[in-house]
């Protein structure tokens, strides 16, 4: 038998690469949907996805009046996001079908979006719609087709990410803070990064500290403990944080986006670095919830909002902004809120949203402390390697 | 084949408390997971009393029961074609010569060496271009037909691999015998070789069918609307906070797997092939 | 003489039939990987060439070797070597407890062998985050390995976190990839050969030392690569038993994929990695030898 030799597979390789040179390269280049940027706001779609109309279009060709719909609802969200009797009521009111598809990434959705896949309403995250407004994948909300738009609380009405309110409508809310156990860490903790950063007060719990594994979030708490934006680009503050988040290495047990819920109420852990949405429903399923409480640090900390947008390639806009405005209802932003426990942006829904969630999250939207995550375009990729060298 | 002369009895006894000690190693954790898929606690690792509450629920969780769904179909269809392409590779690879062999064996190993991610972006590209040159003629979309397709192609290489092992072990000349009797390819083929790789192609199979039913990373890329797959889906879960809803739709996958190949064991025993899993 | 030539020209002819029957049966498998394999990865190769944008969209027509510049910086020399250590002790553990295993169950009898093999695939049926949650589980505080510590008066043990943890992990994630081939290997072994050295008065490890071990070598080879190459690749488990608190190669490149969206080094990484492994393995391979 003859032996393959490893230079014999790598010239079949690059002779297909050589082959299929001109048909494929030349088409992904057409194809390609990412546009070289120049300015930011500068809004170039995508070419030639199908179904698209012209290029430099971001709004539909069809006005769509109030409760109009125009087909069955290509829906994508984040798993156990919704009630499906949410959905249900929504498909008997309107008579249209909707057809749900569930993603675990900004970032899938994002290349899904950008290779063509069609839907016609997807639930991003703040900073992912600031991406996605300046690569044109969205489409400009008509706003008279959504009235409820005015439910929205004051701090929604002009995200940092969308500021004229064009593209997104918020869905539901939250804040990433520290998840601390009382029984531990004493009964009036100081609301600070410092229990974290600051090796006086960590060695005290040392291997029992958890911190988020999202380069953006840990990189941003360390920034804010150090008085910096967590949106900060100065690279010597990065490298500041960095060296403070290896010194801190010494205490941290794990960087865990999943599981610190569970490890703060079981015990593992007595401090966690998390989102509010899992430590409501975390500690409120405690045998003993009094033992723990969350903190949101003075120094600042991430309000994280995830939205409701329409892809420039959807084929029924109108059923979609028919769905965010029935979504933007104050009962149904209620049962939504209910259901999920989030925070809700839903002012007009505070009456029937449950009492243990508007006082968890009481004062929140006055707070002047949060900060939200933007995309710092070229300098972005550097908070993911400093990350890496922080762990390694 | 004499068992009693492969080993001694004494290394027999070894064997056989390895081979139990490795069992329960790996049904340790899976008790665990069924156990808790039974806890009525929101939290997944206290325990407070037992119920039914997570069954109940995920057969009430559309999503969940179609993603359920999703993943089968897929599994189902990505396992058989990769089987039958992956035993034709390994044939092609071990029983004849032919030009640009040496070719076709790197090609035969990148799909097993390479990373998750980026199978799943170049499927994706790929994928994206195929339908935007075809939507000249036909309308076609991201679904279970692109999972699929992406399944298929990284099964193959694995079903070949387990296959070429067996093939490589196993000498010719029973197919020469064949051929000598004037037995024609196909009757050598069909009557000596198939039989006598059957567990490998079993093996391949089962192999196919678990990468298939765990996939994530490819498929999340390359799925469309409705096609959410449950691993997928569980994926997800986990950013909204862990709940035995998992543990028990871990628990229907497994049952829905077991019933799946016991089910295709038993129609093999009935068909009087035996068993294929030894020849 | 005639005839000499005669037969000559016969073999040649029938290897050349024999050839294109290969090419036939090879044609469907390699026809569909070359379309939606080698095609697509092609198009990852080019991205490797490629810019990046300023919001992380890929641009095509800013060439430059970048990318592969910073795929032999000394960070990812130190990620990788730190994967290949942890694929290496995968891959020895899996051999060691899991050849003695297959060797066991291919000396079963004949039905319990089939009922035997699948009850090694059936717990990896199950979901593979719960399956990993389920063993995280049983290594934490409140697990069952501390639980027996605290009886027997010593402290709570948390192995979680540790190496150790990420070790077992990984074993029992890719111990059936190793105990498939070579159950495939084993089983049709000619058991015959053993006897005859046994007759001849080699002792049991004798026995196995020179006939079956070396007998079942294709196997040991398609299973340690089965092995190998993905414990190179795995991040999910080091990061949920290991505390994520190195960066192993496989999340680094995911890393670059998602929450770096830079395309083009994640494009330039996994075709290094690519070519490195595919030369190892085939290297590997031959070593390893085939009996044909």
């Amino acid at each position: 038998m003859r032996y393959t030799r490893r230079w014999s597979a790598l010239v079949m390789v690059l002779a297909l690469a050589v082959a299929a040179c001109n048909p494929a390269d030349s088409g992904v280049d057409d194809t390609e949907p990412a546009p070289v940027d120049t300015t930011p706001g500068e809004t170039t779609p995508g070419e030639t996805t199908p179904g698209e109309t012209t290029p430099g279009e971001t709004t539909p060709t069809t006005a769509c009046a109030v409760d109009q719909v125009d087909g069955d609802l290509n829906f994508a969200n984040w798993s156990e996001y919704i009630d499906p009797e949410l959905i249900a009521a929504f498909e008997g009111e309107y008579g249209v079908d909707v057809v749900e598809s569930f993603y675990e990434s900004n970032e899938a959705m994002l290349a899904q979006l950008q290779a063509g896949v069609v839907y016609d309403m997807i639930v991003p995250s703040d900073y992912m719609v600031g991406i996605m407004i300046q690569e044109g994948l969205l489409m400009e909300l008509q706003k008279e087709a959504i009235p409820n738009l005015s439910n929205l609380a004051d701090r929604f009405q002009s995200p940092p990410y969308d500021p004229e309110l064009a593209y997104s409508a918020a869905y539901q809310y939250g804040t990433t803070g520290l998840g601390v156990n009382l029984d531990v860490v004493g009964a009036e903790p100081e609301s600070s990064w410092a229990l974290v950063f600051d090796p006086a007060l960590a060695s005290a719990y040392s291997g029992q500290i958890s911190l988020l594994a999202d380069p953006r979030e840990t990189m941003g708490a360390a920034l804010m403990y150090l008085g910096y934006s967590i949106n900060d680009t100065d690279i010597a503050h990065l490298e500041e944080a960095t060296a403070l988040l290896q010194e801190a290495r010494q205490h941290i047990a794990t960087f865990d986006s999943d599981q610190y819920d569970e490890a703060l109420v079981s015990g593992e852990m007595a401090i966690s670095h998390g989102y509010s949405g899992n430590m409501i429903v975390g500690i409120g399923g405690a045998d003993n919830p009094d033992q723990f409480a969350y903190l949101v640090p003075q120094e600042g900390a991430t309000l994280w909002t995830d939205n409701m947008v329409v892809p420039t390639v959807s084929e029924h806009p109108c059923t979609a902004h028919t769905f965010i405005n029935y979504l933007l209802d104050a009962e149904n932003g209620a049962i939504l809120t209910n259901w999920n426990y989030y925070g809700s942006p839903n002012a007009a829904a505070e009456e029937f949203i449950e009492p243990e969630v508007v006082e968890f999250y009481a004062g929140t939207l006055d707070s002047d402390q949060l900060q939200v995550i933007e995309d710092t375009g070229d300098y972005e990729i550097n908070f993911n390697d400093y990350f890496a060298e922080a762990r390694s | 084949m004499s068992e009693s002369t492969a080993a001694g009895r004494w290394s027999d006894r070894m064997l056989g408390a390895n081979g139990w000690l490795v069992y329960l190693f790996l049904y340790v954790p899976i008790f665990v997971l069924i156990v808790f898929s039974f806890n009525d606690n929101q939290r997944v690792a206290v325990w407070t009393e037992f119920s039914f509450r997570w069954y109940g629920e995920m057969l009430q969780n559309d999503a969940v029961l179609r993603a359920l769904r999703n993943t089968l179909i897929v599994a189902a269809v990505a396992t058989a074609a990769s089987t039958v392409l992956g035993t034709m590779a390994a044939l092609a690879m071990e029983r004849y010569r032919f030009r640009g062999q040496r070719g076709a064996d790197g090609l035969l190993y990148l799909p097993i060496i390479i990373p998750d991610v980026t199978m799943a972006v170049m499927m994706l590209l790929f994928f994206a271009q195929a339908i935007n040159i075809a939507s000249h003629v036909v309308r076609l979309n991201f679904g279970l037909g692109t999972i699929s397709l992406a399944h298929i192609a990284f099964n193959i290489a694995y079903v070949a691999v387990v296959v070429r092992a067996r093939l490589a072990q196993m000498e010719p000349q029973l197919e020469e015998a064949a051929a000598d009797l004037y037995a024609s390819r196909w009757q050598t083929f069909r009557r000596v070789t198939l039989p006598l790789i059957m567990p490998g192609v079993a093996g391949g199979a089962l192999l196919a069918l678990t990468l298939s039913l765990d996939d994530v990373v490819v498929t999340s890329f390359v799925s469309g609307p409705g096609s959410t797959t449950l691993p997928v889906y569980v994926f997800g879960l986990v950013r909204r906070g862990v709940t035995p809803l998992i543990n028990a739709v871990s628990v229907v996958m497994l049952v829905a797997s077991i019933v799946l190949v016991g089910v295709s064991l038993g129609l093999q025993r009935r068909s009087g092939k035996g068993s294929i899993l030894i020849e | 003489m005639v005839s000499e030539t005669a037969t000559a020209e016969l073999e040649a002819r029938a290897e050349r039939a024999e050839s294109r029957r290969g090419v036939l049966v090879g044609a469907p498998p390699f026809a569909y990987l070359i379309l939606f394999f080698a095609l697509p990865l092609v198009i990852v190769v080019v991205y490797s060439f490629a810019s990046r944008s300023s919001t992380g969209a890929t641009i095509l027509g800013e060439w430059n070797l970048d990318s592969w510049l910073r795929v032999f910086s000394p960070q990812v020399a130190e990620i990788a070597w730190r994967s290949f250590w942890l694929a290496t002790t995968t891959t020895f553990f899996c051999l060691v407890f899991g050849y003695p295993f297959a060797y066991w169950i291919a000396t079963r009898s004949p039905r319990a062998r089939a009922l035997l093999l699948v009850l090694v695939m059936i717990p990896f049926w199950s979901n593979f985050l719960v399956r990993t949650y389920a063993i995280r589980f049983l290594m934490g505080v409140e697990g069952p390995v501390s639980v027996i510590s605290q009886a027997l008066g010593g402290e709570p043990v948390r192995v979680l976190f540790t190496n150790t943890a990420v070790l077992v992990g990984m074993i029992y994630g890719y111990i059936p990839f190793m105990i498939l081939p070579l159950y495939a290997a084993l089983e049709r072994m000619d058991w015959g050969l053993v006897e005859a050295a046994r007759d001849l008065y080699a002792g049991g490890w004798t026995a196995f030392r020179k006939i079956t071990f070396p007998l079942s070598m294709p196997g040991v080879v398609a299973g340690s690569v089965l092995v190998f190459i993905p414990s190179l690749g795995a991040y999910v488990i080091p990061a949920i038993l290991g505390g994520s608190n190195t960066v192993l190669l496989g999340d680094y490149i995911v890393s670059q994929f998602l929450a770096a969206r830079n395309w083009p080094f994640g494009s330039a990484l996994s075709t290094a990695v690519m070519i490195v492994m595919l030369a190892a393995t085939i290297f590997y391979f031959r070593r390893g030898g085939r009996t044909l």
